[in-house]
């Protein structure tokens, strides 16, 4: 049996009936057409599913979709234009941050939950928030410079416009 | 992989929710922040016919600092309660122990009552309950009735628990006097499962250790309280807790604890880091309990 859930998705409201069992990166990637997050390990190990629940970073794979009915989701596809990415993402590609690019979008919804919340954070802070994604590619060190280079860009742009 | 099929229940109340157990006791599952069991119906290790989900219930959010002891709903996430400034003046090692459970992402979700009602030997919460001491309420049809941390786990995913049970909330007993903690895990990667990892607390009244709890995880089936090392210290000056105080507790804890070999460790490392953490956690809590020991 199917219910309605009704959520707010990338700031579109947006309504679908979905069955109990199907997860949020389930229901995100095949019925609302939003295939950013991706599906690792399906155990909340890897991070590539990550996405922003009301602003908070979790793993779609590990929260039943219905779960999230009047809630705000934001995908990799809600961070920014192709045509203007967020300073994380240039920041990646910038500092070689990406390889495959699987783990990529996990990768900048945690960075930027972090940076949404503290933009004057130091390395270790960066290291914590990405704790939870997994990257077999590159080593984790371009992408830690990455964010931190985000950090710095978001901070001196705060500062020329404040 | 998917979960299969299952009856979604998103109850309101205790009452709604303590029904629907009781209709199908051995078929339901109750669902809190799902870090463990969204994953294990993900995997297909666990089938339920009815997911009763207790996230919508409001009287389950809370955290109660009293005088004596910390009430935590089962509803409350743990990135709140490492955040809640109130219950860290009062118990700091939960804090401490909440930043190695998994990752940010994943106590954003995740509850400290769904992660003892897990009771997975190698986790932390369940260790610092069983350190701390308290209660665990649980409702059913039949009624309400509490259960004491050192009753409570059974064995590896076991609690006492019944499968008509609930639990709303726990309570963390607010240690009195002048207590030094000590947290410590051993893992290959921060977030990970630990290998073994120890929780103490150490009380003094003047210059003499009045209580000590010290449990040791992922050594056993269950978090094991190393009750021969705890004799050892209580009712000694601190000051004389050195060398061959300390060299005995770490022995008792390493024949204490009941690990097996697995793909992480061998059973004799973990006795050893057994010996070697019971050891800093007693240096370690009267240091902080500001004895000159």
């Amino acid at each position: 049996m199917k219910y309605p859930l009704n959520v707010r998705v990338n700031g579109v409201e947006t309504s679908v009936d979905v069955e109990p069992h199907r997860s949020l990166l389930n229901v995100l990637r095949e019925d609302i057409g939003l295939t950013g997050p991706k599906e690792g390990c399906d155990d909340s190990e890897c991070g590539a599913c990550m996405v922003l629940v009301d602003g908070r970073p979790v793993n779609s794979c590990s929260y039943l979709a219905l779960q999230t009915d009047g809630r705000e989701i934001t995908t990799i596809e809600g961070v920014s234009e192709p045509s203007c990415p967020h300073s994380i993402q240039q920041a990646l590609l910038e500092e070689g941050g990406v390889q495959c690019g699987f783990c990529t979008p996990g990768i900048v919804m945690s960075a930027k939950a972090l940076l949404d919340a503290n933009p004057s954070c130091d390395e270790d802070e960066v290291r914590l928030a990405l704790g939870g994604n997994l990257c077999r590619c590159t080593g984790y060190q371009k992408i830690v410079r990455a964010v931190l280079r985000a950090a710095e860009q978001l901070q001196d742009r705060a500062g020329t416009t404040g | 992989m998917k979960p299969p099929p299952f009856k979604y229940h998103a109850c309101r109340t205790i009452d709604e929710a303590v029904g629907i157990l009781d209709s199908d006791p051995d078929g339901s599952k109750v669902l809190a922040g799902g870090q463990s069991l969204v994953p294990v119906l993900n995997l297909r290790l666990a089938a339920p016919d009815n997911l009763v989900d207790i996230n919508s219930i409001e009287s389950l959010d809370h955290i109660r600092v009293q005088p004596d002891h910390v009430a935590i709903g089962a509803g409350t996430r743990q990135y709140v309660v490492e955040r809640s400034d109130q219950l860290h003046s009062v118990l700091p090692v939960v804090r401490e122990a909440l930043s190695h459970v998994g990752h940010s992402q994943i106590r954003n979700r995740g509850t400290v009552v769904g992660s003892i009602c897990h009771a997975d030997p190698a986790a932390e919460m369940p260790a610092v309950f069983l350190t701390v001491g308290g209660e665990v309420t649980a409702h059913s049809a039949a009624g309400t009735r509490t259960i004491g941390s050192d009753d409570f786990f059974e064995s590896y995913l076991t609690t006492a628990l019944e499968p008509n049970e609930i639990v709303t909330q726990v309570k963390f007993d607010i240690p009195s006097g002048r207590t030094g903690w000590y947290f410590e895990e051993v893992a290959r990667r921060h977030g990970d499962f630990a290998i073994l990892g120890v929780v103490a607390l150490v009380s003094l009244e003047g210059d003499t250790v009045s209580r000590a709890r010290i449990t040791i995880f992922g050594g056993g089936a269950t978090p094991l309280r190393m009750t021969a090392a705890e004799q050892l210290i209580t009712g000694a000056k601190a000051s004389d807790i050195g060398g061959d105080l300390l060299e005995r507790a770490a022995i008792e804890a390493s024949a204490a604890v009941r690990p097996t070999d697995d793909i992480h460790a061998s059973a004799d490392y973990r006795r050893h880091v057994a010996g070697l953490l019971t050891r800093r956690a007693v240096t370690r809590s009267l240091e902080r309990a500001g004895s000159p020991a």
